[in-house]
This record gives structure tokens, C-alpha cells and sequence, in this order.
């Protein structure tokens, strides 16, 4: 069957038995050509497991179309299973067999045979640096091993279609390159790859396109950098000891930013703040200026919008689970501090 | 990435045996994993000989006489498949509870698998179970008096019996979908159940109506059909239950199975939902 689309969905509507209140999904759609990865970018309670579950045959929707590789996922699900690979939100794995024994089990269901089912679960486990723990139950992995075992479950079998469901959120900084870099050599060999995430930067570093959803809508779809051009982009932000200096940085901040910077000054906050285009170059040029003019600096860097304001943003309205949108914040704030 | 053998393009389906045979093999595998938890659960069925056969035993007397470890052992059988519900139903729960079925579902096998795969690992547990209680019997002196076809008769009759548990025990695993539950519904449920029937006691020395609960509970039926097959002591009873002891001992479990075991199936699909 031909298919322009490795996923195609429409119209997508998805309310929860047990809950009579809003849909979890409401007009959910998004396509997404074969070999690229497409980022769904969500805070927490937007629908994205839903979504993933819908596409992936686990979840009934209630209306709407969906495609996988050009197979209808309510009415041909068999043609859609035998394509997709999913590692969801929470590790999928039998926690009471060891890493090894998981992988051949799967491998087996698959249909490798025996021997080809050992030998490709020895290539993973090598692959996700497991083959020291390969014999160990999984059930006594830590978090990141967990979530790695898992990621080598769905690639068993190199799937057309992989649906990856927030597979970082929650691993150090190691494991979180690891998945990184699976996913990465996975869409070179032409796996198509859509990936929830909660963070800007992962969708930023992975993905080719990315769908902002809200409330189980689609709110805002595009690359990264035609998002981030929605969202404002970059800033540069100087934080000084005196606050007499400000006029100062904020001319020095208007120059560094070129034509049109408007700088915002933050006199309690002794802060002054500008968007740029290319931050690098403007967090050098401003640098240099501040050194030549003689300001004491307490705080200098570049901050990216957060999730919270890319909503306030695009939608209008602040995120609706605070104490998580909270969370995805100071994520966020985390890795915008960074210069 | 090696090897064109893996990538997933074409579908190829292993069909529904092969599936539930790998999912059969899963199962044990838990079971061999855990061998202290596996050797506890085994000794259950010698606790029940010895509590039972030894320290209550001795203020027991076995309706139309003869020795009540004779009278015991069959009960023994069917309460230890009893006590079977708790253990399928509660590793259906792990399964449901956290997300490896989710894989199963989203792969290209039959759906059938995990359910049958349990059902066919369970029976396999059962045939241990039945083992170590024929084992624990012989060593306290009960045995087989009436040729060993009828022998297989009743166990096949034990093994029916723990098949209608198994999808009993599946259906509230996946009903409730949290272990310790499972097993907060199993044991206020198999106590009563063994008390008001035969499995320690004649149904003819309880009260008027307590006799004929017990007589009609489809543990009776077994353990009554077991005592005869077996010729064991206290067959004994005089309604049409205990004189159809070995039809019920058939029908039961059959209406049971084929109760529970598409609830279970339903409840399985509904997962999706
Ligand atoms: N099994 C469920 N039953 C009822 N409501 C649910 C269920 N799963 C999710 N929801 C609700 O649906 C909405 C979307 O949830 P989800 O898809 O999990 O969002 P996300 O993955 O983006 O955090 C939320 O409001 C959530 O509370
Ligand atoms: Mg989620």
C-alpha cells in the first residue's frame, strides 16, 4: 500500500469513560512524512499519552481518522502493530525477568527465532550499554537502565514507526544522551520517530517538526526555529550590581541587539534584557561592551523562553496543571541560565 | 542497526499458539526466577496436610468411620487449586499494572496470548501443586484404593477444577489490577468457601441448612467425586448433589469456565477503553 504519510491523523477525539469532564483528546491532528522525527511538545495533562496510545492501537478514539503507513488504525490494526514500535511513559518491560531474558522474549514474539532472537538481544543490550547487567532481573535496574531496556524492546525489530512517549523525562544526563543518540542512528536508517517530550530542548535537538498541543488540540505546528521565532526567541539578560547602571547596559544591550532590540529594564531586579537573533554572537558582543564600559556584572546569560511562557504565548492562557507547569519551568530555567 | 532480517516491514505472524506457548514460557521463567517464592507457595498444600491432618485431625472423626487422613487428602487436592486463584489473579495484576502489556498489545501477536499463556503456565503450576499434595499424601498414609484409571480420573477432576480457578483468579486480576487486592479478595473468600464444605467435615454433622450450602459448593462436588475414585473414607451423604457428586465435579468446573474465562477475555480488550 502506498502511503504519502508515515502518520496521518484527523479530527481526533478521545473522553475518558470514568471522567465527564473535557476531552482528552479534542481534534487532534498532525502528519508526519516518512524518516523524520516529529516532536509533540505538551505540558503535563495536554494529551500526548493519549495521543500515542490512540495512534498506537492501545487506546479506542472516539472520532476522527488515523493512518499509520497508510493502514487505518481502528480498522486494520494487525498491519498497523506489525510496523510501530512504542516505548511509553513508563517502562514497558517484564520487571520479573532479567534484561536478557526481555529482549529474547520479544524477539521471539517477533518471530526471529531462537537463535536470531539471542544474538539480536546480545546486540542490544550491548548497544544500550546493558550487557554488564544482562543477566540481572530488570526489576532491579535503576531508572535510566529501566528506561534504556525499554527503548531496546521496541527495536527488536527496527520499526517503520517508532512512537516514543517522554523517553527522557526523569534520566541523568547520561542515559538521556544514550536515548539521544538511539534515536538519532534509528531515523538514519529511515525510522520515522514522534516523540512527546515536555521539554523545548529535547523537541529542539531531535526533532524536525514539532506540534505544540494543548488541552488535546494542536496549537501551534512547525519547525523549531519558526516556533521559536513565535515565541521570541532568545534574550540576553544582564544582571547588575548598581542599579544606576542600567540606562548604561540598556543602550549597551539596544546596540549588541541591532536594529529594533527594545531592551526591558527591571529596576527592583536590577536586570536589563533584550531579544536577539543569534545569541551567541550578541552574548559576546555584550560581554565585551559591559568590560569596556566598566559595569559590575552580578549575573550575565541567555535565557530561552520557558514552556509556561511559549504557552502564555500561543494559546493565550497559562498552562493548566500549575504545579507541573511549574516543574517543566524551572526545567527549562535550568538550561536557560546557561550562557 | 544490523541486518535487513530485523527491520519491520512485512508482518509475520507466529499465530496464536506459538504466541501463548512463548507467553507459557515467560510465566515459568517468573517461576524459576523466583525459586524461594515458588518453594513457599509449594509448601502450602504440606501445611494444610499437617495443620489439618495432625492437630485438628485429632478431634476429627470421619462420618461412617475410617481415618481421617484418608478423609483429608482429597480436600487437600481441591483446596490447594482454590488457593490457585490468588496466584493467577495476582500475576495478572502485575502484568496489567504496569505497562508490559501495553507492549504485548502494541505488537504484532495474537491478542489471545497473554491470557492463554497464563492459563496454559497455571495449569502447569497446577499439575506441580497436584504433585506435592499426592506426594504429602502418601508420605501421612492416604492412597488410592480403586485402580489407577479411576487415580487419573479424579486428578484430571483436580486439574478441572483448577481450570475453572485459573480464569476466575484472571478475571479479578484484571478487574482490579493491583496485587495486594487480589489477595485482600482471594483468602476472605477461599476461607469460608473451604469451611462450609467438605473438604474437613461431613456435610451430614453441620446444621440443617449449612449441610446443604455445603453440599451444593462445587468443592464439595470434586472432593466428594475425588473420595469415591480415589475410595477414600466419608463419601458418605444422601441428596442429589452427593449422589451426582461426579457429574457436578464436571459441570461445575465446565460452568464456571465458560462463565469467567470470556468475562476475562472481555475485560482484557476492555483494557483499551
Ligand atoms: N485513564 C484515564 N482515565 C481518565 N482520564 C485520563 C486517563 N488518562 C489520562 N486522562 C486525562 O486525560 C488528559 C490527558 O492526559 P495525558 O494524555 O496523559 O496527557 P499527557 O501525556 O500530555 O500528560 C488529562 O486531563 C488526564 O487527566
Ligand atoms: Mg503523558
Amino acid at each position: 500500500m502506498a502511503a504519502d504519510h508515515a502518520i496521518a491523523a484527523e479530527g481526533l477525539r478521545k473522553r475518558y469513560g470514568d471522567t465527564g469532564g473535557r476531552a482528552a483528546l479534542d481534534g487532534f491532528g498532525m502528519t508526519v512524512p516518512f524518516g523524520t522525527v516529529h516532536g509533540l511538545l505538551g505540558p503535563n495533562g495536554a494529551g500526548k499519552t493519549t495521543a500515542v496510545r490512540a495512534l498506537a492501537t492501545l487506546l479506542r478514539y472516539d472520532a476522527g481518522h488515523a493512518e499509520i503507513c497508510g493502514f487505518d488504525v481502528a480498522r486494520q490494526p494487525g498491519e498497523v502493530r506489525a510496523r510501530i514500535g512504542l516505548t511509553g511513559q513508563y517502562a514497558a518491560v517484564d520487571e520479573q525477568l532479567s534484561g536478557r531474558q526481555n529482549l529474547v522474549m520479544f524477539g521471539t514474539l517477533y518471530g526471529l527465532g531462537r537463535r536470531r532472537a539471542r544474538q539480536r538481544a546480545d546486540e542490544l543490550l550491548a548497544q544500550f550499554g546493558l550487557t554488564d547487567a544482562a543477566g540481572r532481573g530488570a526489576g532491579k535496574y535503576s531508572g535510566g537502565m529501566r528506561r534504556r531496556l525499554d527503548l531496546a524492546a521496541s527495536l527488536v525489530r527496527v520499526p517503520r514507526v517508532l512512537f516514543l512517549d517522554e523517553p527522557t523525562t526523569g534520566l541523568d544526563p547520561r542515559s538521556r544522551n544514550q536515548v539521544w543518540d538511539a534515536v538519532r542512528s534509528l531515523v538514519a536508517t529511515g525510522t520515522t520517530v514522534l516523540l512527546t517530550t515536555q521539554y523545548l530542548e529535547e523537541a529542539d535537538q531531535l526533532a524536525d517538526r514539532i506540534s505544540v498541543i494543548d488541552a488535546g488540540r494542536v496549537v501551534a505546528e512547525g519547525t523549531a526555529d519558526e516556533l521559536k521565532a513565535r515565541l521570541g526567541g532568545a534574550r540576553v539578560e544582564v544582571v547588575v550590581r548598581d542599579a544606576a547602571d542600567l540606562p548604561r547596559v540598556a543602550d549597551l544591550l539596544a546596540r549588541a541587539a541591532g536594529p529594533g532590540g527594545r531592551p526591558e529594564v527591571d529596576r527592583d531586579a536590577r536586570r536589563a534584557s533584550v531579544p536577539v537573533a543569534d545569541h551567541v554572537a550578541a552574548l559576546t558582543e555584550v560581554v565585551r561592551a559591559l568590560h569596556d564600559a566598566g559595569v559590575t556584572v552580578e549575573d550575565i546569560g541567555t535565557r530561552r523562553p520557558t514552556l509556561d511562557e511559549a504557552f502564555l504565548h500561543l494559546t493565550g492562557h497559562r498552562t493548566q496543571e500549575r504545579t507541573d507547569a511549574a516543574g517543566d519551568g524551572a526545567v527549562l530555567a535550568g538550561k536557560g541560565r546557561a550562557a | 542497526m544490523s541486518a535487513d532480517t530485523v527491520r519491520g516491514a512485512a508482518p509475520r505472524r507466529r499465530g496464536p499458539v506459538a504466541d501463548g506457548l512463548t507467553m507459557t514460557r515467560r510465566h515459568m521463567a517468573h517461576l524459576a526466577r523466583t525459586p524461594e517464592e515458588a518453594a513457599l507457595y509449594f509448601a502450602l498444600p504440606i501445611m494444610f496436610v499437617l495443620v489439618f491432618g495432625y492437630v485438628f485431625g485429632s478431634g476429627m472423626s470421619v462420618a461412617g468411620g475410617g481415618n481421617y487422613r484418608e478423609f483429608l487428602v482429597p480436600g487437600v487436592f481441591a483446596m490447594t487449586m482454590l488457593y490457585g486463584m490468588g496466584s493467577s489473579g495476582s500475576a495478572i495484576a502485575v502484568d496489567a499494572r504496569r505497562g508490559v502489556v501495553d507492549r504485548f498489545r502494541s505488537m504484532p501477536i495474537a491478542r489471545s496470548a497473554l491470557l492463554t499463556g497464563r492459563c496454559t503456565a497455571d495449569m502447569l503450576r497446577g499439575v506441580i501443586e497436584l504433585l506435592v499434595v499426592l506426594m504429602c499424601g502418601l508420605l501421612v498414609g492416604w492412597t488410592w484404593h480403586r485402580g489407577i484409571g479411576r487415580m487419573l480420573l479424579a486428578l484430571l477432576l483436580v486439574l478441572a477444577l483448577r481450570l475453572a480457578i485459573t480464569w476466575i483468579g484472571i478475571y479479578l486480576g484484571l478487574l482490579v489490577r493491583n496485587e495486594d487486592a487480589v489477595g485482600g479478595i482471594v483468602f476472605p473468600l477461599a476461607f469460608p468457601l473451604t469451611a462450609v464444605s467438605n473438604v474437613f467435615t461431613s456435610p451430614e454433622l453441620m446444621p440443617g441448612w449449612l449441610g446443604t450450602v455445603s453440599e451444593w459448593n462445587p468443592l464439595s462436588a470434586t472432593v466428594t467425586a475425588l473420595r469415591d475414585l480415589f475410595g477414600n473414607p466419608g463419601v458418605g451423604g444422601s441428596g442429589w448433589a452427593s449422589d451426582n457428586a461426579l457429574l457436578l465435579a464436571i459441570l461445575w468446573p465446565a460452568v464456571l469456565t465458560a462463565i469467567f474465562a470470556p468475562l476475562a477475555v472481555r475485560r482484557y480488550k476492555a483494557l483499551g477503553r
